[in-house]
């Protein structure tokens, strides 16, 4: 089995500061595993912390304690403790993130936006251009929309940019945040068949799937993350 | 990874105040870091002692290994001329108001040795299309330009001649936030088209967010947080830094 | 006979002795701006304070002075100061350009090529050519320290960029030994070329601004210029109306109210001895 993502005793609480120091733990020694080619659901109450959890591995959250060990050029890098230059570079080749909502960058075509970290991967301007456009196509988003800057698109539209953005520099590792919230029965069906597409590829998936119908169809197995009781 | 600027144990006080409280930094080729905290907090003393302009009481300051602060003048100037470039938050600082664009913009080549006009003009007009600014108006002063026209040819005067690395005061500060935003996305795309370093100061959260691969937040000269920009956003550790994210309105 | 009661040449021997020591740092390093203790002249500034104090310094009892003012020996800036030079130093003075150890000038250098048995002085107003460039004068030093010349090509291409050329026809700027920026003061661009590699010593006071520098005797001196936009030296594109010549620089004459013109020779003693010359090779 090729592991590419683990985590060892991940823990994370939030210390709220500017409410007394108020600390509220939500993650509480995670132990979880992901292989080449196997999609892992994540499961668990509203509020177990399962988004949390999905920062963490992005490195966009810091981890209280433990390790977060990705396989990131032939080597395993703690992203809990690496360098933030490390973190990016990580990012750059070995992991992707589909968060929920699509951070808008002003006046950058949807195109661009899509392209972008497949040209920071390596990939040649006109390869990642023309790669951003047929994942748009396959995706249902009107050609006339793709030189636009999507600030102005409907929740569904910015999610499917989104989708068309995490799944275009093929990364070893892949988190998706709620991929299919906003989408309807056609285009949900189009997101599963790109899962299965990276599975295939090799590609190690970790997902928060709110729609039973999309987790079976896709994951391996479901991870459940448990509520920690409250500190307080 | 090529360490470009590296800072230790800067130290500066004016009067009883630390304007810098043991602060280190640094950044490599190809890096954007954002210094961000509330005016006051020592941001721009802190680039100013970077770029060499201020002498700290105490700390080193090396680029590509050379001490800055022991540099002569001549040297420290060279490389302001040569490696680095400055973008200053009021482009009256930056500019020369009686010149005009193209005359602006022509500054840096001619004090690097150009002395051929037409070559000169074509390369000062093929920079300010760059940064949005029609070519037309190459022959018009700066003063008959609007706050954000100007900013945008102070920063086509300063990235003209490629530096290396580039200090940014505030390069938002005092535009509308329309504009704002058209600056911002033209910096972040000149900054990746041309692989450059930045160090820039800002209080615009934002603006932080959009452009730095780094931020390091400062609060009454010292450096209370630091790390990966989204993760000191989103996850911010130091009481100060949280005030700092959660006084920013949501967008 | 000199005038009762001063000093020969008028400065005290202990203020010249500081102007000399000012002139031998100048030409020590060509085309440096070197301050001195300036003297109050018996003469308003704008008149040649600073080259009546260099003059003074270096003249000698046998030196000969010629003081022009505009090229011509006659109008009254120039025979004033050869009137204070006779009268405090009783020195002789001549109008002819070779029979002169010293030359006192305002605004142009001779016709006639130096020697270096002759020194020429120069009146200045304004030695920084940094100067309306750089409003700080601590600045415009440390440019000067650095040879960071950039702002000075940066006029020179606002010219180009309005005018189709470059403007500046007089006081036109020059690099003096590819190290110094100058300012040669305000002659016409047509004479710069004859700073280049002259052989004789050329010294530059200003009274006002208290600065003295020097160009000595074959030293290189380069206008300032782009590639595709070479210096040319301008001249009145006619002949003198008196002596003929098509090469030396030209004055414009209004001579009628009917708004007639004519152009003549601005060297006066030039354009005399062109005037004598056919007539001594027919006697």
């Amino acid at each position: 089995m090729n592991i590419l993502l683990r985590t060892e005793g991940l823990a994370k609480t939030f210390t709220l500061h500017l409410q007394g120091g108020t600390c509220i733990p939500v993650l509480g020694r995670v132990d979880l595993a992901v292989s080449a080619g196997e999609c892992v659901a994540l499961s668990g109450p509203s509020g177990a912390g399962k988004s949390t959890l999905m920062r963490c591995l992005y490195g966009n959250y810091g981890a209280g304690a433990g390790r977060i060990l990705l396989a990131h050029r032939g080597a395993e890098l703690d992203l809990a403790s690496a360098d933030p230059r490390a973190v990016i570079e990580a990012r750059r080749e070995s992991i992707g993130y589909v968060s929920q909502f699509l951070r808008v960058i002003p006046r950058v075509s949807t195109r661009d936006i899509v392209a972008e970290p497949m040209v920071a991967r390596g990939m040649a301007r006109e390869d990642a251009l023309s790669r951003a456009s047929a994942l748009l196509d396959r995706l249902n988003l009107p050609e006339r929309l793709h030189g636009l800057p999507p600030a102005t698109f409907s929740g569904g539209e910015q999610q499917r940019v989104n989708l068309a953005r995490g799944f275009g520099p093929r990364s070893p590792v892949l988190l998706l945040d709620e991929p299919t919230a906003s989408l309807d029965a056609g285009n949900r069906a189009i997101v599963i068949g790109l899962i299965h597409e990276a599975k295939q590829a090799g590609t190690a998936i970790v997902g928060i799937f709110h729609d039973a119908e999309v987790r079976e169809a896709v994951a391996d197995r479901v991870f459940t993350v448990e509520p920690m009781q409250d500190a307080a | 990874m090529t360490l470009l600027l590296e800072a230790k144990g800067l130290d500066l006080k004016f009067g009883a105040i630390a304007a810098l409280d043991d602060v280190a930094l640094d950044v490599t080729a190809g890096e954007v870091v954002a210094i961000v905290g509330e005016s006051g907090s020592g941001k721009t003393t802190l680039l100013r002692v970077l770029a060499g302009q201020m002498a700290p009481d105490a700390g080193a300051v090396h680029y590509l290994g050379r001490d800055v602060l022991g540099m002569t003048e001549a040297e420290r100037r060279r490389l302001m001329r040569m490696d680095w470039g400055f973008v200053h938050q009021n482009p009256r600082d930056g500019l020369r108001m009686g010149v005009s664009a193209g005359g602006n913009v022509g500054e840096r080549l001619m004090a690097l040795g150009a002395r051929h006009y037409g070559n000169i003009r074509d390369e000062a007009k093929a920079w300010l299309q760059r940064v949005e600014i029609d070519a037309g108006r190459i022959d018009d002063l700066p003063r008959h330009f609007s706050g954000g026209m100007q900013q945008r040819l102070q920063i086509a005067r300063t990235l003209v001649t490629r530096p290396k690395l580039v200090f940014m005061d505030e390069p938002t500060g005092g535009l509308d936030v329309s504009v704002q935003a058209r600056l911002l996305d033209l910096i972040r795309a000149l900054v990746r088209e041309l692989g450059l370093s930045v160090l820039i100061v800002t209080h615009d959260i934002a603006a932080a967010r959009l452009l730095a691969d780094r931020i390091l937040v400062m609060r009454r000269g010292q450096v209370v947080e630091q790390g990966l920009t989204d993760r000191v956003l989103d996850d911010p550790q130091h009481p100060y830094t949280q005030l700092l994210v959660s006084s920013v309105l949501a967008a | 006979m000199t005038e009762a009661g001063y000093n020969f040449a008028y400065l005290d021997e202990a203020t010249k002795r500081m102007i000399r020591r000012a002139i031998l740092k100048a030409v020590a390093i060509p085309g440096h701006q070197i301050p001195f203790g300036a003297r109050e002249m018996p003469l308003p500034y704008g008149w040649g304070t600073g080259g009546i104090q260099v003059t003074a310094s270096i003249l000698g009892p046998n030196d000969v002075l010629k003081v022009i003012d505009q090229g011509a020996d006659d109008t009254t800036n120039a025979v004033s100061i050869r009137r204070f030079f006779t009268r405090v130093a009783g020195i002789a003075t001549t109008e002819v350009t070779g029979e002169a150890s010293i030359i006192q000038t305002r605004h142009r250098i001779p016709e006639k090529p130096l020697t270096e048995n002759q020194i020429l002085v120069y009146q200045v107003p304004q030695p920084e050519p940094l100067f309306r460039l750089e409003p700080h004068r601590a600045e415009t030093r440390r440019l000067h320290a650095l040879a960071d010349y950039g702002l000075m090509h940066v006029r020179l291409y606002e010219d180009i960029a309005r005018l189709g050329h470059i403007a500046k026809a007089y006081d036109y700027p020059v690099m003096v030994n590819e190290r110094y920026l100058m300012s040669p003061s305000p002659i016409p661009a047509f004479d710069n070329p004859k700073m280049h590699q002259m052989a004789a010593l050329q010294l530059f006071g200003a009274g006002r601004e208290k600065r003295i520098y020097a160009v000595p005797p074959y030293t290189p001196v380069r206008s300032l210029d782009f590639e595709d936009h070479p210096f040319r030296p301008i001249r009145a594109p006619h002949a003198c109306a008196i002596c003929g010549s098509t090469t030396s620089y030209l004055d414009e004459l209004v001579t009628d109210d009917a708004g007639g013109r004519a152009f003549i020779c601005s060297d006066t003693d030039y354009c005399q001895e062109r005037q004598q010359a056919p007539k001594a090779a027919a006697e």
